[in-house]
């Protein structure tokens, strides 16, 4: 697809590694590709080198790295910015599987330094406080691969058509309650089923309607599914909640406070990444699901202020 | 007689080589446990993270019946992470491969993501223009043993594909490209295999 053919250009800066030397960098292909190679698998949050070394060790395809997970950043209030540099860096330096970390939404500034230090994809993040409340990163001119958070197909096709090589459903971060991902992903689904059904000469009233660019309301028809990776996030906090996103059509799993606010995250964490390969074999999910401790006790998006949510940031 | 190919999915790109083999016609499943893996006359496995994919062949109790397989005759592709996963000698991996070719393997050789690229590439036993490989976090491959076959090196000599009698390893991705040569000859790797032990 040609939503991300664009190549390094004012935002991006020069690739000083030695792929370079060998072909071509940071193409679409690239990009997407990373997501991928993720797919099946469970992404951790981390805020310190240690909890990226305990996540790898519980089987983790990728970790995010952060100052606070985000049931720590909605008690913590305040202005939630891009972690710290030198703790990105410890952590970039205590794992071998790909490590991402956060920039607030439309803060391109953020993302340069992020892609400067060498991070493996950027989370341009509701969870973090909007730097830009119109306007989301242009993604396009980057070398390194960005992944973007989504209610619904609209929201999902516009940050696409900006350069997000990589979704997810966005859940609502930090709660430990599944409802919102399951929300957002039904929608997704929802939408994309709908842009099937619809014949070739409806598919620009519908690009005008979810607000999204005709050529990719026109990729999701061919597809079937978006052109690029979708994984859940925002509630996930045990074993069967990851199963329930899996079969409900991720292609992986964000756990956020989920694990390093329960009981045991070590073993929480495994089962969790078990879950995920088993999603469909319920003897499997019971197995895994024993034993496993508490999970974080979590908080219902129902109790909770709209002023509070973080889903609706960004649109 | 045509092969069934199972694609390992523990963790990785597994559809895309799933959809790549029923594009050629080719029957193909996923591969999860044991009795799925006893069901297939060849495996590819796929690109993910190595890390990940050797934590869970362990946890699944199934690296040994994949050596054993593997010691019987089955084709086998690994790609990327998979390619990791088949080699007797990968620094840094803190789980055993499945360690069966005869080859060392540096896991992610060229840097981090921004180092990602992709390349053309002529591939001995590949008729026809070069393949347009996909090399993410890629790793390559160095000290092949006597029987190991090099088939396709980077400009700098650095090699990035070869083959151990029914194994095959690439550091690249052809599962992410349009271009299904290599698939095809791995299915006709296969299908040599099932021909050879089939009574005559």
């Amino acid at each position: 697809m040609d939503a991300g053919s664009a190549m390094a250009g004012s935002n991006g800066n020069t690739n000083n590694g030695h792929g370079a030397e060998q072909g071509e960098t940071a193409t679409w292909t690239v990009k997407a590709g990373l997501a991928q190679m993720l797919k099946g698998g469970v992404i951790m949050d981390v805020v310190t080198a240690e909890h990226a070394r305990i996540a790898e060790e519980a089987g983790a395809c990728a970790v995010m790295a952060l100052e606070r997970v985000p049931s720590d950043i909605r008690a913590a209030g305040g202005v939630a910015r891009m972690s710290r540099v030198e703790l990105i860096e410890e952590i970039c330096d205590s794992v071998t599987i790909p490590v991402m970390a956060k920039a607030r939404i439309g803060h391109f500034v953020e993302a340069q330094i992020l892609q400067e230090i060498g991070v493996d994809y950027i989370d341009e993040s509701e969870v973090l406080t909007p730097a830009d409340d119109q306007h989301h990163i242009d993604k396009h001119p980057f070398n390194v691969p960005f992944v973007c958070g989504c209610r619904d197909l609209g929201e999902a096709l516009r940050r696409i058509g900006e350069g997000a090589a990589m979704i997810r459903t966005k859940g609502e971060a930090g709660t430990g309650d599944i409802v919102e991902a399951v929300r957002h992903m039904r929608a997704l689904w929802s939408g994309i089923r709908r842009v099937q059904a619809a014949r070739d000469d409806e598919l620009a009233a519908l690009a005008k309607e979810y607000q999204s660019p005709l050529h990719l309301i026109q990729e999701v028809k061919r597809l079937g599914r978006l052109p690029v990776v979708n994984f859940s996030a925002g509630g996930v906090a045990t074993p069967a909640d990851a199963a329930l996103m899996m079969q409900l059509g991720a292609d992986g799993v964000f756990v956020g406070s989920g694990i390093f606010k329960s009981d045991d995250p070590a073993r929480m964490a495994s089962a969790i990444v078990r879950a995920v390969t088993h999603y469909n074999d319920p003897t499997m999910l019971a197995s895994v699901s024993r034993n496993i401790g508490e999970p974080m006790r979590g908080r219902s998006v129902a109790s909770m202020p709209v002023e509070e949510q973080l889903a609706g940031r960004g649109n | 007689m045509r092969p069934r190919v199972g694609v390992l999915a523990m963790q990785g790109d597994f559809r895309e080589h799933v959809e790549r083999l029923h594009a050629l016609g080719v029957e193909a499943c996923e591969v999860r446990t044991e009795a799925e893996l006893d069901e297939v006359d060849a495996l590819i496995i796929p690109g993910g993270e190595s890390t990940t994919i050797a934590r869970l062949l362990i946890a699944f109790d199934l690296l040994d019946p994949l050596r054993a397989r593997i010691a019987a005759g089955l084709p086998v592709w690994g790609t990327c992470a998979g390619a990791i996963m088949l080699a007797k000698r990968v620094p840094g991996l803190d789980r055993p491969p499945i360690g069966v070719m005869d080859v060392t393997v540096d896991r992610n050789a060229f840097g981090r993501q921004v180092d990602s690229f992709e390349a053309d590439l002529d591939i001995a036993g590949i008729e026809g223009p070069p393949i347009r490989a996909v090399f993410i976090r890629a790793p390559v491959i160095r000290e092949p043993g006597p029987a190991v076959e090099v088939l396709a090196a980077l400009p700098d000599g650095r090699i990035v594909a070869c083959r151990e009698g029914r194994l095959l390893a690439t550091s690249f991705h052809p599962e992410l490209t349009d271009d299904s040569r290599l698939h095809e000859w791995f299915v006709r790797l296969a299908e040599e295999a099932m021909a050879s032990r089939a009574p005559a």
